[in-house]
């Protein structure tokens, strides 16, 4: 198996496969530390939704390059939902669920009545759970996606202190002259960049996991922001590399083995939280 | 010109008015205490001066060159979720963000200022503590930390000696005098302790069913004020 392994890593789809993979793990476990604590998660599930939806009609419209019409239309139901939320909480959360569910609907109907392929459940399945797509990119996607989440890593660099600052306490800041309404949109479209480049790496249904599992996982051990999001972020990329270096050689779903990986980082956190406090 | 001037001030949520027609204007150095009985508007006037909140009527003024960016707050309860990781450190450092605008990063000089901020509430032990893990008392004197980083003209407390010590207690309210006194720091203060107003603050407003806004030695003969057992 270990040679197996040598094998494709000579190919470069494999190469191409395990940096991008990086970068989105490193992109979307920064953010998720973020989501879970402004409490977003939710956000975050609707959006994947919305993504979906997306590239459904894009596939159906026959786009060579399916990122054009995905992208735009999740960052705008991203600032959508952010002021949705900002006005009353019951009813964000309810259009949260109406796009998400709505969306999920929508794409799934657009597959089954314009199927590109004969395979229609495949391509869902797919679509769903990332399968192996990110092991298909083209060239330009590995260059969008590269480029993509570089520039929202160093967003999140320039942001931190005011992405604490908004996070930890909205009113406060708002109150001492911070623009938090600046803040949480730039917090909304990086979300949404970070959902659109994640899609390819687990597929739509699996993002939350990848964005919520490394920050929970590091706040059983730490306790300080900055602690929780370097660990989160090591933790993240550790578990993708080894998810999709397991998933390449023996041949498994490269999203849900990736969960499944940090599940199982999760399940070690939390004994090892428990231990240290016991 | 006064720093913050409030000329027929309505506050209320959703169009009902829990408090109408208040006016009342501070200058640069004041020390105003604001009393009032549970339920009568005080955090709502507070937040609506930091423009949290907006006002039913009336106006807010800032003069002085006050801006938004010179204020700090403490609040009366911070919603902060149980779980947040965030060291004292980090929480007081945070204050500083208001004077950034789009600058990243934090100067040194910020850095010492909220150094010296824990210094002078006694925080420095706990600096690299986490915030949830701390007592409601160490608690208040984090964000009272928070706020003095925010500021150098104006502070806003709501309540900031509740779930207090005695002696921490007196020790805050001499390190908010000397705020108000040595650097010349504007301070509005939210409190039910009718006494350390009393002592402390050049002017005292008492909302509630009767108004009254004027001079600390005024109060007593407004016919609001019952000395404790009268
Ligand atoms: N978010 C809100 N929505 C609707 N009504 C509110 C809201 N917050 C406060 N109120 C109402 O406004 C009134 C004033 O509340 P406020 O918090 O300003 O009182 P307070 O004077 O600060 O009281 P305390 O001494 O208990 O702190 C109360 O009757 C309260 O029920
Ligand atoms: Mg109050």
């Amino acid at each position: 198996m270990f040679a197996k392994l040598l094998l494709y890593l000579q190919y470069p789809f494999v190469q191409y496969a395990l940096i991008v993979g990086t970068l989105i793990a490193l992109c979307s476990s920064l953010l998720g530390v973020t989501l879970v604590l402004k409490r977003f998660s939710f956000i975050g599930d609707g959006l994947s939704h919305v993504a979906f939806g997306a590239m459904a009609a894009a596939s159906v419209l026959r786009l060579s390059d399916s990122m054009a019409l995905v992208l735009p239309v999740t960052v705008l139901c991203a600032v959508l939902l952010l002021r949705a939320g900002q006005n009353t909480r019951i009813q964000g959360d309810a259009s949260i669920a109406i796009l998400s569910v709505g969306a999920l609907a929508i794409g799934y109907l657009l597959m089954h009545l314009y199927p590109v392929s004969s395979n229609v459940s495949g391509d869902v399945c797919s679509t769903l759970f990332g399968s192996t797509s990110i092991l298909t990119l083209t060239r330009g996607e590995v260059w969008a996606c590269v480029i993509l989440s570089v520039l929202s890593i160093a967003a999140f660099a320039l942001f931190y202190h005011k992405i604490f600052a908004v996070t930890f306490d909205e009113s406060f800041a708002r109150a001492t002259g911070t623009d938090a309404r600046l803040y949480n949109l730039v917090i909304a479209v990086m979300i949404a960049v970070m959902i659109v480049l994640a899609m390819n790496l687990v597929g739509s249904l699996l993002i939350s996991a990848l964005v919520i599992f490394p920050a929970l996982s590091a706040m059983r051990l730490f306790r300080s922001f900055r602690a929780v999001t370097i660990c989160s972020a090591c933790l993240s990329v550790c578990c993708t590399l080894c998810g999709m270096l397991t998933a390449v050689a023996a041949s498994t779903p490269v999203g849900a083995t990736i969960v499944a990986v940090d599940m199982a980082a999760f399940a070690l956190f939390c004994a090892a939280g428990a231990l240290r406090d016991a | 010109m006064a720093q913050l001037t409030c000329q027929d001030l309505s506050l209320g949520y959703e169009g009902r008015e829990i408090l109408g027609h208040l006016s009342f204007s501070v200058q640069a150095g004041d020390y105003l205490c604001i009393v009032g009985e549970n339920g009568s508007g005080k955090t709502t006037l507070m937040k609506t001066i930091l423009g949290l909140h907006a006002p039913l009527r009336g106006q807010i003024i800032t003069g002085d060159g006050l801006k938004q960016n010179e204020i700090g707050y403490l609040p009366q309860q911070t919603p902060v979720q149980r779980d947040f990781p965030a060291s004292v450190r980090e929480i007081v450092l945070s204050g500083c963000q208001g004077r950034c605008g789009l600058r990243p990063f934090y100067t040194r000089a910020e850095k010492r200022l909220a150094a010296d901020n824990m210094e002078k509430l006694g925080l420095s032990p706990l600096a690299g503590r986490c915030y949830r893990e701390l007592s409601g008392g160490q608690q208040q004197r984090v964000l009272l930390a928070r706020a003095l980083c925010a500021t150098q003209k104006l502070l806003l407390l709501d309540e900031p000696v509740s779930g207090l010590d005695p002696k921490v207690t007196a020790e805050l309210y001499q390190l908010i005098a000397d705020l108000n006194a040595r650097d010349g720091i504007t301070v509005i203060m939210i409190s039910h302790d009718i006494s350390a107003a009393l002592r402390y603050a050049s002017h005292i407003l008492h909302i509630g069913d009767r108004v009254f806004f004027g001079a600390r030695d005024e109060y007593p003969k407004s016919g609001l004020f019952r000395p404790k057992g009268a």
